[in-house]
């Protein structure tokens, strides 16, 4: 902001207006109270330094980063998945609904849910368990009058919340993009909406869900306790978080065939089948900078969750957190 | 047996960092145990990782370079070779796999780069050939039968643009990868030479010559597979006259990476490919 003057002027002007900020030796505007306040907080995010993989950026450039990882992956996503879990990520989120257990009328938010598989899976839980419940009721009624018979033809349990039973949530567009496909692709036409979202600023009210899930999603996340409080805001009372995440191996010798595996074959499959080197092995490189099991553990009570439990899967390669609110 | 997985292990990984002559040694030990023996519990090796993505800056020896071990290396021609099989659009998994495998002949198309004066001049000066470096409007101006003219017409008629060429990436020598990067560049250069379009029979043509040229497996293996996709007919064209024509080229013609190429617009067709000992292309 140099001024047409002369010399002392300039330096004067400059003087007046800028100082040096001490952490990125940066000139910054030299502004009233308030006014620095709400630039310093936005500075301190910019000087925050926190991982991106090995790497060290700041934290609004992970944000950005994380963005275009998953935007370039998005539509080899799943063929992804597959090559490099050799299908076995099918059987974790298999085990995660498992875990879930839901009951017809319930209402999951999925997180990160990105191309939908879990959504998907929870629509097929309870429309499994609806038909069987069903099918119980039409076994005991069959010496119903035709009064019952026309109330049980009703139009059903699943029209709550104007016939919505799972919310896809993810920051990413392309991501959502790939899954809506996928669901019309598979006939899910009712029973899910998708909303573009960022786990750490959720845009739905308190009290709202009664599962709240987050798949190979939270470790992406730049503040993972502002995640988990969101979580503890938009759960009901009673309500349960379930996360599935990559964890720590326990066992030496499986976690150097592990190691092994994830640097030298992933980002290679990465190369080969989606032409991306480098998404791949941020992949990796954000899996080995995750908290362990009892960390994780600690940081989900820390955000007001009761009941905290971990299952390990496939000798820790993967474990899933659940707690609840109360 | 535990130093004995691990040695074998960082033997698996510190392949490539040994030729990152700027890596100090004891940082590029760190570089290999944190990325291989991570043991969560060390803080040592936490501290270590934080600083991780600096040494990988450090050890990137030109900017698209992602250095690689020597199984990475394997696994990545074994794949991109079943992957350009499966889908020969796939240019990318192409240029992975002549990267890959290509590190021999290279090393020899160098020496012989170093060898001869023009060559020397290229690898001293490194022209690129991309739309921002040629002036395609004066390409354009020039009389019929040019070597620019000629060019020209050949990206024109088939719709191709010097452009499209995939970056080298997994290259551990800066040198060495700046002569694949012309080798990719000159290969549009190489057709309007051999007077070959880009379909399918014309590229086969130009991969044999490539083979004979450069020694590079990729051509090698381009050659001899390419035909299988082609029918009936042109099998029997390329057999009969193509390759023949193709091998006899290639063997007495000058090496076409030794062309200063960009000093050569004005010069007429016709007299580059006598200079070059290139003869007239048969009718396809």
């Amino acid at each position: 902001m140099a001024s047409s003057g002369g010399v002392s002027r300039t330096l004067c002007s400059l003087y007046y207006r800028f100082t040096v900020c001490r952490q990125c030796q940066r000139q910054v505007p030299n502004l009233s109270k308030t006014n620095r306040f709400v630039v310093s907080t936005r500075l301190y995010s910019e000087h925050r330094s926190t991982h991106f993989g090995f790497e060290t950026v700041s934290e609004d450039e992970k944000t950005e980063k994380v963005y275009k990882v998953f935007e370039n992956v998005a539509q080899k996503y799943d063929v992804m998945n597959d090559a490099m879990s050799l299908g076995i990520h099918r059987l974790w989120k298999d085990a995660l609904l498992q875990l879930m257990s839901p009951t017809p009328g319930t209402l999951l938010l999925d997180v990160a849910g990105g191309t939908g598989d879990i959504s998907f899976r929870f629509l097929d839980y309870i429309r499994s368990r609806q038909d069987r419940e069903a099918r119980r009721d039409t076994l005991s009624r069959q010496s119903a009058s035709w009064q019952e018979i026309t109330e049980a033809y009703q139009p059903g349990q699943s029209d709550r919340q104007g016939g919505v039973q799972a919310v896809v949530c993810d920051i990413n567009k392309e991501m959502l993009k790939v899954g809506r496909q996928r669901a019309a692709h598979r006939g899910y036409h009712t029973g899910l909406s998708w909303v573009v979202g960022n786990a750490e600023e959720l845009p739905f009210d308190n009290d709202k869900f009664d599962f709240y899930t987050i798949a190979f999603g939270i470790r992406n996340v730049t503040h993972i306790d502002q995640a988990l409080q969101e979580a503890h805001r938009v759960l009901k009372p009673g309500g349960r978080i379930l996360c599935l995440e990559f964890s720590r191996v326990s066992n030496p010798l499986l976690s150097r065939v592990y190691d092994v595996y994830s640097f030298q074959l992933i980002p290679v499959l990465g190369e080969v089948i989606a032409g991306d080197w480098k998404s791949y092995q941020y992949l990796v490189e954000s899996i080995r900078r995750f908290p362990d099991q009892e960390e994780f553990k600690a940081m989900i009570e820390d955000a007001g969750f009761f009941k905290v439990q971990f299952h390990n899967l496939t000798g820790g390669v993967v474990a899933i957190h659940s707690g609840f609110k109360l | 047996m535990g130093t004995l997985v691990r040695g074998a292990l960082s033997a698996l990984h510190v392949g490539s960092a040994r030729n990152c002559k700027t890596l100090l040694f004891d940082r590029r030990r760190l570089f290999a145990a944190d990325v291989i023996g991570l043991s969560r519990h060390s803080e040592h090796a936490g501290a270590a990782a934080a600083g991780h993505g600096d040494d990988e800056l450090h050890c990137r020896l030109y900017r698209t370079h992602i250095p690689t071990s020597p199984v990475q290396k394997a696994l990545l021609a074994a794949g991109s070779g079943v992957a350009a099989l499966l889908d020969p659009y796939r240019h990318d998994m192409v240029a992975v796999l002549g990267e890959t495998t290509g590190e021999l002949a290279l090393r020899r198309l160098r020496d012989r780069m170093r060898g001869d004066p023009e060559g020397y001049q290229i690898l001293q000066e490194r022209p690129r050939i991309r739309v921002s470096t040629l002036d395609l409007e004066r390409l354009g101006a020039m009389p019929d039968g040019s070597f620019g003219r000629e060019y020209l017409r050949f990206l024109d008629e088939n719709g191709v643009t010097p452009d499209s060429r995939a970056d080298v990436k997994f290259v551990d020598d800066e040198e060495l990868a700046f002569v694949i990067q012309r080798y990719r560049e000159v290969h549009d250069l190489m057709h309007t030479l051999l007077g070959m379009p880009t379909n399918m029979l014309g590229e086969v043509v130009v991969k044999w010559f490539e083979a004979v040229q450069t020694g590079l497996p990729m051509c090698i293996l381009g050659a001899v597979l390419g035909p299988l996709r082609l029918s009936a007919r042109r099998l029997q064209l390329l057999t009969a006259t193509l390759i023949p024509w193709a091998l006899r080229n290639g063997r007495n013609a000058h090496c076409l990476l030794n062309v200063y190429y960009e000093q050569r617009w004005e010069q007429s067709l016709e007299s580059l490919r006598e200079e070059l000992g290139i003869e007239p292309p048969p009718q396809l």
